[in-house]
């Protein structure tokens, strides 16, 4: 790549107690770049997230996000930095309101009486809208994960990570999801790094992956490429 | 007739602090699961700092202010530097910690101030059938819930406590800084603890002059639920009210078995109290 990389991971390195669980992970992601990566359950996909916005410490390794250095960077942070993180599950909560859980994500910047952003995001997501002052709790799997989504672009990031955000939804919803972040790439140059396991998928909207075995970066590859390579497939995606 | 109301009013007058008393648990308890037994102790020095300045200056409410103050600074105080290394090893620890804190507190109030029991004035006048420190009892818990309610609510501030005691996680996620927020709890939750302390301490003032009070705080707690702040607040009036109505019709001696009963009956009734959410948490 002829231009630096706005994310770029150096060697990274985690372990749980005595067990490696990241192995001297190197990647980088370009400027607009959307990629995905995947691996088999347990491969270490959520690990490399959570080291990469210092919810878990990496033993070696690093962080670099248009040039400065996140490594030893708490999460709350990280975030200020650029770096939003949708965890698994999307971790909404249900005790607060859709509204309160969109504006908490915007609540440490400066401009955020500013109710622009809030606007472009429930333009986003046209069922939050009408649910706005409801609690979390009555939203559905997929309603859920849009609010996840909401509440991490409140933060107006640069790079946005997603932990498998497609997990227990139905085709179609995922479906508008993968197109969701492709459209926010193309139309805000937001950059999008993409963890799934559901790698067809991710792979049909994405133009770059990773393939993570047992912690290290196994394969990595343009998307049509791994899509269209019958060994990774079969050895690491499993379709 | 007369008799009930008399009953009735009294029984919310001494409610207020039992209310008071059970938000400062449920504050703390909502944000890191963890039932504070050194609460009364935290009261107890706010109280007696109260009572020291008040004699120096004169002046009960310069008194007061500073029993607010220093319950606020000693709690604050207590989370940042003893419970949260603690609480890192393990709740039940950091639990234990609490009760342990209680009595080394108390032990050492009794150092400073002597066991013996001082006078200890109302804010006003206590003569007669809901006196003005009934009045000021009822009046002062109500603001200061109502004012927690709303900053709670209604805030930035508010809705980052909220995230980082629901979820913290995502709390750090979104750029709060959870650590700052749990000592903001503490600290909140000690100016209600210190509150209660200078609405239940008078007349007198002596090392344990809140045991007692703070089994009914923690009764109301459990009978609210211990996750609700409103929960509290109605469990602290209903023990009032209870004891109240056991004591005056069925005498005295039995007011604290009625708080036990009320206990039962409720958590029978709710296991997890009057007003606890429904729904477990799970996501
Ligand atoms: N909190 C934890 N403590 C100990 N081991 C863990 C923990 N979380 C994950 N692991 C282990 O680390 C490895 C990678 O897990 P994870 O990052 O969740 O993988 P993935 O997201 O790809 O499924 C797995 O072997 C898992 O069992
Ligand atoms: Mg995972």
């Amino acid at each position: 790549m002829s231009t630096e990389p706005l994310l770029s991971v150096q060697g990274l390195t985690a372990h749980y107690g005595p067990v490696r669980v990241l192995d001297d992970v190197s990647l980088d992601v370009p400027d607009r770049g959307l990629c995905a990566v995947l691996g088999a359950n347990g491969a270490g996909k959520t690990t490399l997230l959570r080291t990469l916005t210092g919810l878990h410490r990496a033993t070696s390794g690093r962080v670099l996000l248009e040039g400065e250095d996140l490594t030893r960077l708490p999460a709350e942070k990280v975030i200020t930095r650029g770096l939003a993180h949708v965890p698994e599950g999307g971790g909404v909560i249900v005790e607060l309101t859709v509204e309160e859980n969109l504006r908490l994500g915007g609540l440490w910047r400066s401009d955020r009486r500013d109710r622009t952003t809030f606007d472009e995001v429930m333009d986003l997501f046209p069922p939050l809208v009408e649910r706005r002052t409801k609690s979390a709790s009555t939203l559905s799997g997929g309603e859920r994960q849009m609010l996840a989504i909401g509440r991490a672009l409140m933060a107006r990031p640069k790079v946005l990570l997603l932990d498998e955000p497609s997990l227990g939804l139905a085709p179609l919803i995922t479906k508008q999801i993968f197109t969701l972040l492709r459209d926010l790439r193309d139309h805000t140059g937001l950059t999008v790094v993409l963890v799934e396991q559901n790698a067809a998928g991710a792979l049909s909207v994405t133009d770059h992956g990773f393939v993570l075995n047992q912690g290290r970066v196994a394969t990595e590859g343009p998307s049509e490429g791994l899509l269209a390579d019958d060994r990774t497939r079969h050895a690491y995606l499993g379709f | 007739m007369t008799h009930f109301i008399n009953l009735t009013l009294n029984g919310l007058a001494s409610g207020a602090a039992y209310a008071a008393l059970a938000l400062s648990l449920v504050i703390i308890y909502q944000a890191t699961r963890l039932v504070n037994f050194a609460q009364p102790a935290l009261a107890l020095v706010a109280v007696y700092a109260a009572y020291t300045v008040t004699q120096l200056t004169g002046s009960y409410w310069i008194g007061f202010a500073s029993a607010l103050i220093v319950g606020m600074a000693a709690g604050a105080l207590v989370e940042r530097v003893i419970i949260r290394p603690i609480a890192k090893t393990s709740q039940l620890n950091a639990i234990i910690v609490t009760l342990g804190l209680l009595l080394v507190i108390q032990g050492g109030v009794g150092m400073v101030w002597g066991n013996e029991q001082h006078g200890f004035r109302y804010a006003f006048s206590y003569v007669g059938r809901f006196s003005p420190a009934d009045t000021f009892a009822l009046v002062s818990v109500g603001v200061v819930a109502l004012l927690l309610f709303a900053v709670y609510r209604f805030t930035p501030f508010g809705l980052r406590m909220r995230a980082a005691a629901f979820h913290p996680e995502s709390a750090r996620l979104s750029g709060v800084k959870v650590g700052l927020m749990l000592t903001a709890g503490w600290g909140i939750a000690s100016f209600i603890g210190a509150l209660a302390g200078m609405l239940a301490g008078p007349p007198f003032l002596s090392p344990n002059v809140f045991d007692v009070v703070f089994v009914f705080g923690i009764t109301a707690a459990v009978v609210g639920g211990l996750d609700n702040p409103f929960g509290a607040v109605i469990g602290g009036l209903l023990i009032g009210l209870g004891m109240s109505y056991v004591s005056g019709y069925l005498g005295p001696e039995l007011a604290t078995l009625s708080a036990l009963a009320i206990v039962v009956i409720v958590l029978s009734v709710r296991p997890d109290g009057i007003l606890s959410r429904p729904t477990a948490r799970k996501v």
